[in-house]
């Protein structure tokens, strides 16, 4: 066995059923491949680590690890992981969430979790589709492309979470692909050691639900389209405009070192506590 | 709230029923507080953001809606405090997706409902009893839950700390329905001295983390629960659950985790039925009911017996599971139950049900946002 594997292997469950219910090629897995090695390289205790989950392929992640693990609702990951990390700051809270779970239904805790810089970290698979429920259009599909709602093609706009979280101070915001394992692996570490709000989507592809309907022949053809449109953040702002076309940036947006709201709080008590109370 | 908050001891207040709720929690041990404002349950929540920072670790957060209030404290709960919420109609429709994960994953926690005039945005605020069937029945699924009243100050103080018993006991959320009229009344009560009051918290393992089993089959049906961090890693779900937390649709274990967390409530019915009786014992005429229309019912009862009428009261604190053998003992003894109720009939159809034709129902159902009067109630007891 890999060193690798053997690695993953020390946090996987081995008292839960297996096999997992992702599909042949499904990007998810990197992710969660990524997740282990950064909490192991951070050294921290799997008791410490809390993975919260959302609904959706996604959202399953949290079942396999031996972990403190929550699956919640659809949408509100974010929500619990709040009362989580307020109810126990010591614990690293971190909320798996897909694109329809995290900006859709839950587009609203996500944009309050950033703005309270609550110290969470967001791991957000984006595959720009509901791939659970059999390839519907999400808020993060590609405008024109196809899906199971949109057999003639998606109309609206498709949402820039980067954009959105930068917008709400989070403290951390990161993007990159499962074809950059090793920046996965880099951002994710930093996000989970950080303070505050910090979060990382990854483009992620679903051949099953979104691939087959968009004209990738095979899931390496995915694989290839993201390695292609994928520009490193540096790069990008040097394109120009009609380059960018097709195209999208990765890598780090905004890296601030806030206070999260839990150790703001902490400071409410001690200063109650201690009667300066005005 | 007075200056005498932070001595030790009985003290006597002139508080709301909201702020009772909050003295209530408090006593309960109550640290996490999240919700979203809306009348008539705010002063809670403003009570909370005022007592929760100046206690050792207590949290108070205001969330973005109600949702996401019931999704912190369920975290909390889950991280190991004792968590609660306050709300009111349109409020409460939002939460019941997380009650039906509270019920599902076992979280112990408190919601208060005050209920208001509804459907929908209704008549803020003018006082109500509508949401009782949505107490039990709102969120989707067959789940046992348990559903508490209060009819004046003082009992919101005391069915607040019963209900963080009941949730703790039980691994349950429990819902505490009050009244507009309830919650917003100003009266004397006493606090408690913490020492008079029996406070249960939920029973966590004792045993090396690897014999763990989360939700283990028990006498007791209730499973230990640890907090999250401390050694017991288990999975949290609202899927249908085996023993060990993991997700499965075998219809074996679907069964046996769908009786157990039945049979955690029924089997303790008498622990969490709680009714008061007055005057009941040779009751002719009895009127059934709760929260402040129990009040004026306690006065028309007087009434008629200073008149010379057998009447009597059944005040019900629980109102699901519904207390069964109280009901029953009245409708065996008396000619007539009167239940007067600020709805369109949700605990009559309870009481018609449990009645089985053995004695004659008189309903009184007010929905103007006006109050039942103790006139009102008196004429139906005169009418018998």
């Amino acid at each position: 066995m890999a060193e690798v594997t053997k690695l993953i292997h020390r946090y996987l469950r081995h008292s839960k059923k297996f096999p997992h219910v992702y599909c042949p090629g499904c990007g998810h897995g990197i992710v969660l491949g990524s997740l282990i090695r950064s909490i192991h390289a951070l050294n921290l205790k799997k008791d410490d680590v809390v993975l919260v989950a959302g609904i959706g392929c996604s959202g399953r992640m949290a079942v396999y690890v031996d972990f403190n693990t929550v699956h919640t609702t659809h949408g509100r990951a974010l929500s619990f992981a709040t009362g989580i990390k307020l109810a126990n700051p010591r614990l690293k809270v971190i909320a798996v969430m897909g694109d329809g779970d995290a900006m859709s239904i839950g587009g609203n805790h996500l944009i309050h979790a950033a703005r309270r810089n609550i110290g969470v970290t967001a791991l957000i698979l984006n595959n720009g589709i509901y791939g659970m429920t059999g390839g519907q259009s999400s808020c993060t599909t590609p405008q024109d492309s196809f899906s199971s709602t949109a057999p003639f093609g998606h109309m609206e706009h498709d949402f820039d979470l980067v954009k959105l979280t930068e917008a709400c101070k989070a403290n951390f915001v990161a993007r990159t692909t499962v074809m950059h394992a090793k920046q996965m692996d880099k951002m994710l570490t930093t996000a989970i050691d950080q303070r505050g709000f910090n979060l990382v989507e990854v483009m992620t592809p679903c051949h099953t639900q979104y691939g087959r309907k968009n004209g990738f022949k095979t899931i390496v053809d995915m694989y290839k389209w993201y390695q292609k449109s994928a520009v490193q953040y540096e790069k990008y702002l040097n394109l120009p405009e009609e380059k960018r076309q097709g195209c999208f940036p990765i890598g780090v947006f905004s890296d601030n070192d806030q206070p999260g709201l839990e150790e703001r709080y902490e400071e409410l008590r001690r200063s109650l506590a201690g009667g300066d109370d005005k | 709230m007075t200056a005498s908050d932070e001595k030790s001891g009985q003290k006597e207040i002139f508080a709301q029923g909201n702020e009772a709720v909050v003295e209530g929690a408090l006593l309960s041990g109550c640290s996490f507080f999240a919700g979203y404002p809306i009348t008539p349950s705010t002063e809670i929540a403003e009570g909370m953001s005022g007592r929760l920072p100046r206690t050792e670790n207590g949290v108070f957060i205001q969330m973005e809606d109600e949702i996401a209030s019931m999704g912190a404290i369920i975290g909390a709960s889950l991280a190991g405090r004792k968590a609660m919420t306050a709300t009111s109609g349109p409020g409460f429709s939002l939460m019941q997706e997380h009650i039906g994960y509270a019920c599902m994953a076992e979280i112990p926690l408190v919601l208060v409902n005050v209920m208001r005039g509804g459907p929908s945005t209704g008549l803020p605020t003018s006082p109500a009893q509508g949401d009782v069937q949505q107490a039990r029945w709102g969120t989707h699924g067959d789940h046992p839950i348990i559903v508490l009243s209060a009819s004046d100050v003082q009992e919101c103080l005391t069915m607040t700390v019963t209900a963080f018993n009941f949730a703790e006991k039980y691994r349950t959320p429990v819902i505490l329905l009050l009244d507009e009229i309830t919650a917003h009344t100003r009266e004397k009560i006493t606090v408690p001295d913490p020492s008079e009051l029996t406070i249960f918290s939920r029973v966590t393992p004792t045993m090396p983390p690897e014999w763990y089993i989360p939700y283990e089959e028990t006498m007791r049906g209730v499973p230990t629960m640890p907090p999250l961090g401390y050694g017991y890693r288990y999975h949290v779900t609202g899927l249908t659950h085996d023993d060990h937390g993991y997700p499965t649709s075998r219809p074996k274990e679907v069964k046996d985790f769908m009786e157990r967390i039945f049979r955690k409530i029924d089997q303790y019915f008498y622990d969490i039925q709680l009714v008061q009786e007055i005057d009941t014992e040779d009751a002719e005429v009895c009127v059934v009911s709760f929260g402040c229309v129990a009040r004026a019912a306690e006065l028309a009862v007087q009434q008629a017996r200073e008149s010379g009428l057998k009447a009597g009261l059944l005040k019900l604190k629980t109102l699901f599971p519904f207390p069964r053998p109280a009901v029953e003992k009245m409708a065996r003894q008396c000619k007539t139950l009167v239940v007067p109720e600020m709805n369109m009939g949700q605990v009559s159809r309870e009481i018609k049900r449990v009645n089985q034709n053995q004695s004659q129902i008189t309903t009184l159902n007010r929905v103007d946002g006006k109050t039942i009067t103790p006139a009102e109630i008196l004429k139906l007891i005169q009418k018998g």
